[in-house]
């Protein structure tokens, strides 16, 4: 079988050699043979955290959604920073003026000062859609790891769970529930919240947990002797955060929508709570003659929620597992 | 097959076919220019066979990828010339290019896997390529299609222009593809490592076929590859290239026996061929008597630690496998389950301090063997001797001894670290999860370890994505040997990477070896590698052990049909390589 082989080869001594394919051996200066295979020491360490960051500290759109953050996390921290007034202060006599040196942005229908409480009702939004995030990536990351990891009987049983809970829709069940209870605050609205928004969690973290439980440093920890929950709580779970700090990221910017949906309807938020949703149900009464009363709030919430999904879309392409394989 | 395709009457053979003059090929990567490729030369003429052989990252696929005008991403030709049949088409539009593929120039890719697209059957994806080139259409193109298809070599041609991709093994899809390739009868086929994802016994029918049909047609064949013992074999003609630049060409015999740049003197040394030997560790007597010097402390430790008995001396075969099967359930065949025997009633003993490699194919389940022995998958019956001792009766306890002793190195170097840990912690593991030493000894033994995988001590804060594949492997064989376990199972250690890495790697491991008294069960389905670093082979095929014998039989005298198969199909090895 190897007649076609020989028969197409040069005799050796080389019978005829053509033109552009004579001996050629490269200079050695020219061809450095540095030893093969060295590490290259001058590049600079970075973790895989450490190279994501190099890698966003140049998108603009990182830089502006993280300005932006910042900006809202400093404001809802320290609102007396940005204005004297007591957003909760009513002045009946210049209810429904527009802007003056006294109000920036005018008074509502209520009397109050538009900019205090476009101020106030940062501390709302932010708070709410931290703390549901918090919880809603504790809980789903944890259900979601142990389902992954563990799989069989028990990943069976906390998926058909977490698929009940992702049927219901988050609003709807959010509406249904707060009816329900009669004190109602920043705790148990986000409460209701993380109680429909873990099961995405869990299940983006099941799935990053099967992907990198088949790793071979995973059966290297097995054959260490390492237990099961060591192996995952420090081989694991670390690396397949990547694509939850993105969802959760992404759905910070969509619970803060939610409750202001919510308080917009008055199941979210009490009125005594200087909140978005609420100022802008309050301020359709006077959409047609003072239509700003109603923006303000609303942009404050769009540019909130914009700026969480900016930033979600900026982790994701540095976190994306695809892109790092080098 | 229409008239104009006919392969072209008596062609010109002593003008070039193909020349590449200077030619410089730079990526833009974060906004710096790499140069991939720096001054490339070479020629080839008609139906002349040229092989351009390299390691991963030389450049090879790049050159190639400029001659057709697929550069990926932001590739660019930046300097000299592309002369095709005359013509330079180093900067020729996109139009000109759809007229030279296929037609004038054609491509075989590396990946068979991935290379056909799922969706369309077979027949289909060969009759796009015959009716893209303008050569026939509707029936014509699809009657033509089955004879491409036939011409592959691939038996029952209109049945299989029915099938779809996942009907066909990786040869066959590797034959679509030559069939596509060569479907219109270029007078250039650049066939990126056609073979390089294919079982050693396929590699070679296949480049046999692919030798026959270019022999026939004229076709001129640009062979990448970084296999230098298959480009010998295949070439008349070799460039080699290394880190961009060609750094030795000419006939291809020539090359092999009298290399004289310095690179390809060590890739010569390297390649995996039938003239290797075993390396020789001063004194293999020596080592086994070290190998059971260590044994005997390890033993005596072992058996004052567990109260279970244990026989009164180490055995001198480290470990024996008696009667080993595994049996899988396949998922989804009713509710029975049809079940899969991966590992067929295997048994064979492991001498303490020497190399035992078990060969086989994919699929033949050697890896399963590794996984019962590491005790990472129980047997569904026999057992696994480690030390006289059944492993699978073992507790928690037991077990976790059992671990220090047997340490595993894994075939994927990107997969074997875990990207998020420094090559410090990564090493440091093994030693802290098992309580060795405080934090102080620790990272001098980590340290020490470093130094014995020649790793320069400035890598410990680097992360595993900073280091090439022969480095992270090295710090995988650091990592499996902190613990100083007797048993190292190696599953397919080398086999991710370029011979010359390779080679390092194994020297390596042959040094330690001899240094550490160690005891290696090597898997591996390269039989090249066998050679360099086992004592004893054992052949799998199917699941069931098909022989067992010392390295010098195996390779003088093959016993098994299966095993005489597997010598053959080793490239390069009818070659005398090197003096």
């Amino acid at each position: 079988m190897s007649e076609p082989t020989t028969g197409r080869h040069a005799q050796p001594g080389g019978a005829v050699v053509r033109p552009g394919q004579e001996r050629f051996v490269a200079p050695l200066e020219e061809t450095p043979l540095a030893a093969v295979d060295a590490v290259d020491e001058s590049a600079p360490t970075g973790g895989l955290f450490s190279d994501a960051w190099k890698q966003l500290r140049k998108r603009p759109i990182f830089i502006v959604a993280s300005f932006i953050i910042l900006v809202l996390v400093v404001v809802s921290l320290f609102p007396s920073w940005f204005t004297s007034t007591n957003p909760r202060f009513v002045d009946l006599s210049v209810a429904l003026q527009g802007p003056s040196a006294a109000h920036p942005l005018g008074v509502t229908r209520g009397g109050t000062d538009v900019y205090a409480r476009l101020i106030y009702g940062a501390r709302a939004s932010v708070s709410v859609g931290i703390l549901t995030t918090i919880m809603v990536v504790v809980f789903g990351g944890v259900v979601g790891a142990l389902a992954g990891f563990y799989g069989g009987w028990l990943d069976a049983i906390l998926s058909r769970i977490a698929d009940i809970f992702f049927a219901l829709p988050l609003i709807l069940g959010a509406i249904v529930l707060l009816q329900t209870i009669k004190s109602r605050n920043v705790v148990t609205v986000a409460l209701t919240l993380a109680l429909f928004g873990w099961p995405q969690v869990a299940r983006i973290m099941r799935g990053a947990v099967l992907q990198v439980r088949s790793n071979e440093y995973v059966t290297a920890a097995k054959s260490l002797g390492l237990s099961r929950m060591a192996t995952l709580v420090r081989h694991v779970v670390p690396n397949a955060l990547g694509p939850v700090i993105v969802v959760a990221t992404i759905s910070l910017g969509t619970f803060i929508a939610a409750e202001a949906t919510l308080s917009f309807l008055s199941l979210g938020l009490p009125p005594n709570i200087v909140s978005w949703g609420g100022d802008i149900s309050n301020a359709r009464a006077t959409l047609r003659t003072d239509p700003m009363i109603l923006l303000w709030p609303s942009i404050g919430l769009s540019i909130t929620v914009l700026s969480f999904l900016m930033l979600g879309d900026a982790l994701r392409d540095a976190l994306d597992p695809k892109g790092r394989t080098r | 097959m229409s008239p104009q395709n006919a392969p072209s009457a008596p062609v010109d053979r002593s003008k070039p076919l193909l020349e590449v003059r200077d030619l410089e090929v730079d990526f833009t990567s974060g906004g710096r220019a790499v140069h991939a490729v720096r001054k490339a030369n070479f020629t080839v003429y008609p139906g002349q066979t040229v092989a351009i052989v390299g390691e991963s990252g030389s450049g090879k696929s790049t050159s190639a990828m400029a001659v057709i005008g697929l550069l990926p991403g932001s590739g660019k030709v930046v300097g000299g010339q592309i002369l095709f049949d005359g013509k330079d088409i180093a900067h020729a539009s996109h139009r000109e290019y759809v007229s030279l593929r296929g037609t004038h120039i054609g491509m075989v890719p590396q990946d068979p896997m991935s290379n056909l697209n799922p969706v369309w059957n077979i027949g289909f994806q060969v009759k796009e390529a015959i009716e893209a080139n303008g050569i026939a259409k509707g029936a014509a193109a699809k009657k033509r299609a089955i004879e491409v298809l036939g011409e592959a070599g691939l038996g029952d041609a209109a049945r299989r222009y029915r099938q779809y991709p996942h009907e066909f093994s990786g040869g066959m899809r590797q034959r679509a593809l030559i069939g596509i390739g060569l479907a219109s009868r270029p007078r250039l086929l650049i066939a990126d490592e056609p073979t390089s994802a294919l079982d050693v016994t396929v590699q070679r029918g296949i480049l046999d076929h692919l030798d026959s049909l270019t022999a026939d047609l004229g076709t001129a064949v640009l062979l990448i590859t970084h296999d230098l013992g298959l480009a010998a074999e295949r070439a008349e003609h070799l460039v080699v290239m290394y880190k961009g630049q060609v750094v030795e060409s000419g006939p291809a015999l020539e090359i092999l026996q009298d290399p004289r740049h310095p690179y390809t003197q060590r890739l010569v040394a390297a390649a995996p061929s039938l003239a290797s030997r075993r390396m020789q560790s001063s004194h293999r007597a020596a080592i086994v008597e070290q190998a059971e010097v260590r044994a005997e402390q390890v033993h005596e430790q072992v058996a004052a630690a567990t109260p279970v008995a244990v026989p009164d001396a180490p055995t001198s075969d480290v470990i024996e496998v008696q009667g080993l099967t595994k049996e899988f359930v396949i998922r989804g065949a009713g509710v029975r389950g049809e079940k899969l025997r991966a590992v067929d009633d295997v048994n064979f003993a492991v001498r303490r301090g020497t190399t035992l490699a078990v060969v086989g194919e994919s699929g033949s389940g050697k890896s399963t063997v590794a996984q019962m022995v590491l005790n990472l998958l129980p047997a569904t019956s026999g057992k696994v001797l480690f030390d006289g001792v059944d492993i699978t009766t073992l507790d928690r306890k037991q077990q976790f001894a059992f671990r220090r002793r047997v340490q595993p190195i894994f075939q994927n170097p990107y997969g074997s670290l875990d990207p998020s840990w420094s090559i410090y912690s990564s090493v440091e593991e093994p030693l802290r999860v098992h309580g060795v030493g405080d934090a102080k000894s620790r990272e001098a033994r980590v340290r020490d370890l470093l130094d014995k995988v020649s790793l320069p001590q400035s890598s410990l804060r680097r992360y595993p994505n900073e280091l090439s594949g022969g480095q992270r492997q090295r710090v995988a064989i650091a990592r499996a040997l902190a613990l100083q376990p007797e048993v190292v199972v190696c599953d397919e250690a080398v086999s991710a990477l370029d011979v010359l890495v390779q080679g390092q790697i194994l020297r390596l491991l042959n040094d330690l070896q001899a240094e550490l008294g160690l005891t290696y069960l090597f898997i591996t389905h390269d039989l090249a590698v066998v050679r360099e670093i086992a004592d004893d082979v054992v052949v799998m095929q199917k699941g069931r052990l098909v022989e067992h014998a010392s390295v010098d039989q195996v390779f003088t005298s093959p016993q098994q049909e299966y095993t005489k198969a597997l010598l053959e199909a080793i490239p390069g090895g009818s070659l005398q390589l090197g003096a």
